[in-house]
């Protein structure tokens, strides 16, 4: 019936409309169903990105904000402002850096895990999901602060294990201080509740793969390492883009840990990452319009990279 | 087509709509005249605090008493923390249907707050005031922006020296008279007690680097002709400053554990057990008496760069601020005016230690309690404050000074390169 459909004349609507140019009459039903979308998609994205770039273009403080003052446009001074300012580019810099390392710590640590629960045994695999899900559950602030009494230098279980199985020199040894050793144990930090998504998505990923085409590889005398490289990692690439794309606008928007485990951003902030330097320099000392720059800066970053590394997927894989 | 037509007219309406409404940032409308209405809720912020039970008490007294001198006017207590202030008062300035009719404040904020238009000048209303003439001047001063006083001075916050009597009297040694011997005081005592730091202070203790820098005569900004700079450059400024990332060293308080620490922090170190000195207020004396350091402790005023003098502290406080806005203006004034009674100031004092901001309040409460009259002496002394500018705000959310101390302190930038950042970002606040 279906398929016989269109031929048959018709002396429905459905089948009036048809006649006209048919091109635009899809295109005005494709407009109406994807309506109430867009206006869900202009309200709560486009209007507020629309007013985060106006308000990066105005000397915008609390006194403006509250009406007591006029506005003032200042073009783009606050980016000239921003991008003049050498802390600036260091946070950026170490953001990236970090951001980097919590992306591929969780996408490794998930995918591994995930190939790992295929091949378990269900209760392994139960217990692996539970304790994953537990880490993912964990409200970030309350996580933050659980990692932080964990390696507390006074009283923390890591320094008094470590202390105890003869690692002397780590008795109350502060791991909130040097630069490098404070970014580290934020970032384990971020990528133990970050690696779950990974892991369920890749573990999706994984049990989505046809058993035949597995079966046929191992007929044909493929060895695991060669299926997984040949045949498992190529279909699991969508599922992979996703991960690591969803991760990189995670890690980089990183806020809560930082805040939390470094204080604020470290000694002398020396552990600043961008989205807790806009919320010092912008939002706690009320100069919205600067945050708004840093904040359009951001999302322009953000999309170049996850466009960029778009891309090249799509190209390597042939789609492009 | 016939129902579908006006949806997309709505639409495209809407949209049309929007992008006319936002050519400019939105902006909420100026804060309404307020008006005087005689009954109702009268909304009201305080700060919650650590140990908020014995407040909660006495405010609830106030409460009651108001209401029943007051019918038909219930009275709506919100706990505000601390930290997050700067989250709710901005959004009480952003719109004034939901701001309080009367709020707690510090009156390092007042001038920042004052910028936005939401607070009522009280200047008039504290001059007719019967016990408005009580006030000590100095802290009335630190509540005026422009000249204008916006706030009812509620407590003053006066930090001096704690330090341990026991440790004290078992190494044998007496409170410093300088600020130069208190280092190697401290040093002493962590070379003699490696458990304990010399004195806990902190990178981000602003208001206990402050007494160091005002003792050796230096500024944190200078005005001229309505337009701060920021002084923290000049050489008296350099020596407190140095001097007290000096503090924060492997040999008295280590930058691993210490450089980080606020007040709080510093506070709770030393009533812990784990400090043999910290600068405290009074304000904190019931967190001290709370921990381990209960009984084995005592106050001197913070001693200045020569023997016998005082190093000028930071005139902090908290005042009780009324909202423009506020439909209730004569409750919202009354209702502040009794919790700064000197009967309401004598109970937050037995329940919080503050130190009340009437003379004549202080006065007979330093003759019945000892452990106030540190306090009152470092006031005497002479207090200091603050520039009095709206941009002392975003220095202080910006860290700019904090960041100066640590980095002194951790050995990552001299003193010469730290304060003269610092100082660049100060002026950039201050617009210059």
């Amino acid at each position: 019936m279906a398929l016989l459909a269109p031929s048959k004349p018709s002396t429905s609507d459905h089948g009036r409309r048809r006649a006209r140019p048919s091109r635009r009459g899809d295109g005005r039903a494709a407009a109406l169903y994807l309506a109430p979308a867009a206006i869900l998609l202009l309200g709560v994205l486009a209007y507020p990105i629309y007013q985060l770039v106006l308000i990066s273009v105005y000397d915008y403080g609390q006194a403006e904000a509250a009406g007591a003052a006029p506005l003032v446009f200042i073009g783009l001074h606050n980016y000239t402002d921003l991008l003049a300012n050498s802390a600036f580019w260091t946070v950026l810099a170490k953001t990236i850096g970090f951001a980097a390392v919590c992306v591929i710590g969780s996408l490794v640590l998930g995918t591994v895990l995930a190939m790992l629960a295929s091949r378990v045994r269900p209760w392994a695999r139960t217990v692996l999901f539970l304790a994953a899900l537990g880490a993912w559950a964990t409200p970030a602030v309350a996580g933050s602060y659980i990692w932080l009494f964990l390696f507390d230098a006074d009283f923390g279980l890591v320094n008094k294990v470590l202390s105890g199985i003869g690692f002397t020199a780590m008795e109350q040894h502060s791991w909130t201080y040097d630069t490098y050793g404070t970014f580290g144990l934020v970032a384990l930090e971020v990528i133990w509740c970050s690696f779950p998504f990974v892991l369920v998505t890749m573990y999706a990923g994984i049990k989505a793969i046809p058993e035949e085409v597995l079966e046929a590889a191992s007929l044909d005398g493929a060895s695991t390492p060669r299926t997984a490289t040949a045949i498992v990692l190529p279909m699991l690439r969508p599922v992979l883009m996703i991960a690591t794309v969803q991760s990189i606008i995670w890690d980089f928007k990183v806020f809560t840990q930082i805040y939390v485990m470094t204080n604020g951003g470290g000694l002398a902030g020396r552990n600043l990452v961008l989205n807790v330097y806009a919320y010092q320099q912008a939002f706690a000392g009320s100069q919205y319009g600067l945050g708004a720059a840093i904040g359009v800066v951001m999302t322009l970053i953000l999309m170049s990279i996850t466009g960029l590394y778009v891309r090249s997927q799509k190209r390597e894989a042939g789609l492009v | 087509m016939r129902i579908r037509r006006p949806l997309l007219a709505v639409s495209l309406g809407l949209s049309i709509v929007t992008v006319l409404a936002a050519c400019a940032p939105t902006q909420s409308g100026p804060a309404g005249a307020g008006g005087d209405e005689k009954t109702g809720t009268l909304r009201v912020w305080l700060f919650d605090e650590a140990t908020r039970a014995p407040k909660e008490a006495t405010v609830s007294e106030a409460v009651a008493e108001f209401k029943a001198s007051h019918p038909g006017v219930e009275v709506d207590v919100q706990w505000i923390p601390v930290e997050g202030r700067a989250d709710r008062f901005s959004g009480a300035f952003n719109d004034p249907n939901n701001a309080p009719d009367v709020a707690e404040f510090g009156n390092t904020d007042v001038a920042a707050y004052a910028k936005t238009g939401a607070l009522a000048d009280l200047s008039g209303d504290l001059k007719s005031w019967k016990e408005g003439a009580d006030l000590v001047p100095s802290v009335v001063d630190t509540a005026k922006a422009d000249g204008k006083v916006y706030g009812l001075p509620w407590f003053t916050g006066i930090r001096a020296l704690y330090y341990r009597t026991d440790v004290f009297t078992e190494l044998n040694l007496k409170p410093p008279a300088t600020l130069a011997e208190l280092a190697d005081t401290a040093r002493r005592i962590r070379a003699a007690k490696p458990d304990l730091y010399g004195i806990s202070v902190g990178g981000k203790y602003t208001y206990a680097m402050l007494p160091y820098l005002w003792a050796q005569g230096g500024e944190l900004a200078k005005q001229d002709g309505g337009k701060w700079t920021s002084s923290i450059t000049s050489p008296e400024a350099k020596a407190g400053v140095d001097a007290y990332a000096k503090l924060i060293k492997e040999d008295i308080c280590p930058p691993q554990q210490c450089g980080n620490f606020t007040g709080t922090q510093s506070v709770q170190a030393f009533a812990g057990g784990k400090a043999a000195m910290t600068i405290g207020g009074d304000f904190n004396r019931k967190a001290v008496e709370a921990g381990a350091a209960k009984g084995k402790y005592a106050v001197v005023p913070l001693p200045g760069a020569k023997p016998g003098s005082v190093a000028p502290a930071f005139a902090g406080g908290n005042l009780l601020g009324v909202f423009g806005a506020s439909k209730r203006r004569g409750l919202s004034v009354e209702f502040a005016e009794l919790l700064g009674s000197a009967k309401y100031q004598t109970k937050m004092y037995s329940a919080m230690g503050n130190l009340p901001t009437l003379a004549s309040v202080q006065q007979q409460l330093s003759a019945q309690d000892a452990s106030l009259k540190p306090f009152v002496d470092t006031l005497k002394a002479g207090t200091r404050f603050v520039p009095a500018s709206p941009a002392w705000s975003r220095i202080d959310a910006q860290n700019i000074l904090p960041t100066a101390i640590q980095q002194i302190a951790t050995g990552e930038q001299n003193v010469d390169a730290a304060l003269q950042g610092a100082a660049d970002k100060m002026n950039t606040a201050f617009g210059g």
